[in-house]
């Protein structure tokens, strides 16, 4: 069997905004979710700038049980997958009589650990972390939040694949749907945003300490980057077989072409060119495509000098002459990590219904590396309906998604 | 009978943790269903009630006590015991 996979439904909680709306008009304006938290200094860090992600208040949408259960970063996915089923037009009476899956990337649970581990230590008394520790400080806890409160009855899995967990969650459950195992998967990524789950990221001088300019701090490819901006919030895609999606008339947004992927097998923390380069030519072979028929690249780029360098190594040799148009939205989210596959699907699909690509924000000046791609420094107001999306993670793990328009 | 300003106490910390209005909570009304409790919620209230009053409930008195009135009465008694 191998069916065709299509994207019914997109929903978005980042520091760019609340919905698929405010999300496009940021992109659209090249707003920056980036700011200066003076908390994180207090705190010790050594950059203390990330993205500004507002949190939800669900009071109203789930009761106190249902939500003592739920890191900030379950609330994120929350929000976001209302928006995804509702832009899916799917309801609970759908998810109640179909098998519909879950697959969520997410690779840490900091703060939740965290508190239940002070509490022990202090209180020397386990039953005073409260009911909700253990579920809110799984690795699942996305998917098992999700799962009983959406009642969905499909594979229910999260995947922790470091900064690529999401992009292969939408191209594991597309893999599944394409062989028929399912016909819907609830695909996404969350990412908790506080400053615990990332204070030994800091540590290791990965961020961009350009602190007296926030919204300049991460910029991808440009000469003079400094490192990256730790982001937050969730990105869920609605998935499911073309059939599926046509019978139920629902509306096709995307058809997800190809995944690739690949591992590095090399240094645990600085990527290599030829793990990144399989990875995107595995999904450019599985596509059936010619490589010219890729208009736009959506890079993983994070606005660290090893990553851009060796990914814009990466790209500039598989696409050789053909010059797809090249950004990474990080510039204006800063890194989402375990949510930036998925979010970043959702940023091109945005902009590639919208006709526009926004501007790789803060690219002011290319190094060697980037110099050999066509990175677009301002808004280009022009269509395109085939993008690929890179997502590349600590270890060394590699995703690459295709994705092409349905109008 | 448990005194006024320690019912206050319990009603305003429960109502306010589980989202319930102070008024629902009475002296005979029963408190898993009041506040909605599952067996996971329930030892909330109980960390609850450890954290506030210092009173830890015992594994097999948390199923004896049904009703408000019990509780602030098995709070008066071991507080500070």
């Amino acid at each position: 069997m191998d069916r065709r996979v299509v994207i019914t439904g997109m929903g978005i909680w980042s520091c760019l905004g609340k919905n698929l709306d405010e999300v496009r008009d940021s992109l659209y304006n090249a707003k920056s979710g980036i700011i200066f938290d003076p908390a994180r200094k207090e705190i010790g860090f050594r950059s203390a700038l990330c993205a500004n992600v507002p949190q939800p208040d669900l009071k109203k949408q789930l009761s106190r049980n249902q939500r003592a259960f739920m890191p900030e970063e379950a609330k994120y996915a929350y929000a976001a997958t209302v928006e995804a089923f509702n832009n899916a037009k799917i309801d609970q009476d759908y998810l109640d009589s179909h098998e519909v899956g879950l697959l969520y990337g997410n690779d840490s649970t900091g703060e939740a650990t965290m508190n239940a581990t002070a509490t022990i230590r202090e209180k020397k008394d386990t039953s005073l972390c409260g009911s909700g520790a253990i579920f809110q400080s799984m690795n699942s806890t996305v998917t098992m939040n999700l799962g009983c409160i959406f009642r969905l009855k499909g594979i229910n899995l999260t995947i922790s694949g470091a900064c690529a967990s999401s992009s292969h969650a939408i191209g594991l459950g597309a893999l599944l749907i394409r062989n028929g195992l399912q016909d819907m998967i609830v695909c996404g990524g969350a990412q908790e945003a506080n400053p615990w789950a990332i204070g030994a990221f800091d540590g290791i001088s990965a961020f961009s300490t350009r602190e007296d300019a926030p919204t300049c701090a991460s910029r991808p490819f440009d000469r003079d980057r400094d490192g990256l901006v730790p982001g937050g919030g969730a990105a869920t895609v609605i998935i499911e077989s073309y059939e599926s999606a046509v019978r139920r008339g629902a509306p096709i947004l995307a058809e997800v072409v190809s995944w690739g992927f690949s591992s590095n097998g090399d240094h645990i923390s600085s990527p290599n060119v030829e793990g990144p380069t399989r990875s995107l030519e595995m999904a450019l072979r599985l596509s059936g495509l010619d490589k010219k028929a890729i208009q736009y690249v959506n890079a993983h780029a994070t606005s660290t000098h090893i990553g851009d360098a060796q990914e814009a190594k990466a790209i500039a040799n598989v696409f050789e002459d053909c010059k797809p148009f090249v950004t990474s939205t990080k510039g204006q989210t800063g890194h989402e990590m375990w949510m930036a596959g998925a979010s970043e699907v959702i940023y091109s699909m945005l902009m590639m219904k919208n006709g526009f690509i926004a501007q790789n924000l803060n690219f002011e000046n290319p190094d060697e590396d980037s110099a050999r791609l066509n990175i677009v420094s301002s808004r280009l107001e022009t269509g395109f309906d085939t993008f690929l999306s890179n997502s590349f993670g600590f270890g060394g793990t590699n995703s690459t998604l295709i994705i092409r328009n349905i109008k | 009978m448990a005194n006024n300003e320690l019912i206050e106490r319990v009603n305003t910390l429960l109502a306010e943790e589980f989202e319930k209005e102070v008024t629902d909570i009475t002296p005979e009304a029963d408190i898993k269903a009041t506040l909605e409790l599952d067996s996971l919620s329930l030892v909330d209230m109980v960390a609850l009630i450890e954290q506030e009053f210092g009173v830890k409930i015992k594994g097999a008195d948390v199923t004896k006590i049904k009703t408000f009135g019990a509780l602030y009465e098995y709070i008066e008694q071991n507080v500070n015991a």
